[in-house]
């Protein structure tokens, strides 16, 4: 996969194979670097990495804990990537909701 | 609503890459899914989009044949698709697909659907469809958006028939 340079939106910054990686680990739970490196046996700069191109577009955010840093992923902006596909989903599903009627005669006609 | 109405379309496309894949289930046996695919009575009933006349000119559903069908749309506007069946047969149906509207020819699209029986005489379908670019996947995900928003209208002028 091409590196994308530069980091600006959610959508380069979840292009990257490593960094959805990096979201899929953390899920819904509020990690510090630490445990996410023990989640994912990667060295510790590599996850840094990562996760500083997440926060920057804000599908991370950070709260700091004592000498602790927390990170959460932030799911609102996770949105603008769900919508993107939303209409074409919702496309192949009135089609295929025609077809479950098809499917529904043809169980009677049997 | 249907007593299926539970069932969703699930696309994803993950940015970057050429592909997209279209995952939904059927409260049926997957003999049925099969002969709704590839019965051309029971074809041009679903297949189109709401709306549109479906006119399916060829349809030769078996390994090396063909197919093309158009859209028509109230307005009198053609939309044509063709492309060629590579493999059909119950578990496995694999098409070339290409839009004819398009401004430059040979933009393909390989889509592979996989039937799948589930326990319960239920079926999962899932399709792989790989473009030629992530520009033209995009292009193709960006053209729903475009369909999406007429049938916001087109519900609109039916709310407005109806004050």
């Amino acid at each position: 996969m091409a590196r994308t340079p530069t980091t600006h939106d959610p959508f380069n910054a979840v292009a990257e194979p490593k960094r959805r990686r990096v979201l899929e680990v953390m899920g819904v739970k509020e990690l510090s670097v630490n445990e996410i490196v023990a989640l994912l046996g990667w060295t510790q700069p590599m996850v840094s990495k990562h996760l500083g191109v997440l926060k920057q577009v804000g599908l991370v955010s950070e709260r700091r804990v004592g000498r602790q840093r927390l990170y959460r992923v932030n799911a609102s902006q996770l949105r603008p990537i769900y919508e993107w596909v939303a209409p074409f989903e919702r496309i192949w599903n009135e089609r295929f909701d025609r077809l479950d009627e098809i499917l529904e005669q043809m169980k009677k006609e049997k | 609503m249907s007593a299926s109405a539970k069932n969703k379309t699930t696309i994803t496309a993950e940015p970057g890459v050429q592909e997209l894949f279209i995952t939904r289930e059927f409260d049926a046996p997957r003999e049925l899914v099969y002969k709704a695919h590839t019965d051309p009575k029971l074809y041009v009933q679903w297949l189109g989009p709401r709306g549109y006349e479906m006119v399916l000119e060829t349809f030769e559903p078996h390994s090396g044949g063909g197919y093309r069908y158009i859209h028509k749309d109230k307005d009198g506007n053609e939309f044509g698709f063709h492309g060629v069946f590579h493999e059909i047969s119950e578990g496995l149906l694999i098409q070339t697909f290409e839009f004819e509207g398009l401004p430059e020819r040979g933009h393909v699209v390989l889509d592979t659907m996989r039937l799948e029986s589930l326990p319960g005489n239920r079926t999962r379908a899932t399709i792989q469809s790989v473009y030629q670019s992530v520009s033209d996947r995009d292009g193709m995900i960006q053209s729903g958006m475009e369909r999406g928003v007429n049938e916001g209208y087109e519900s609109l002028d039916e709310l407005l028939a109806k004050m």
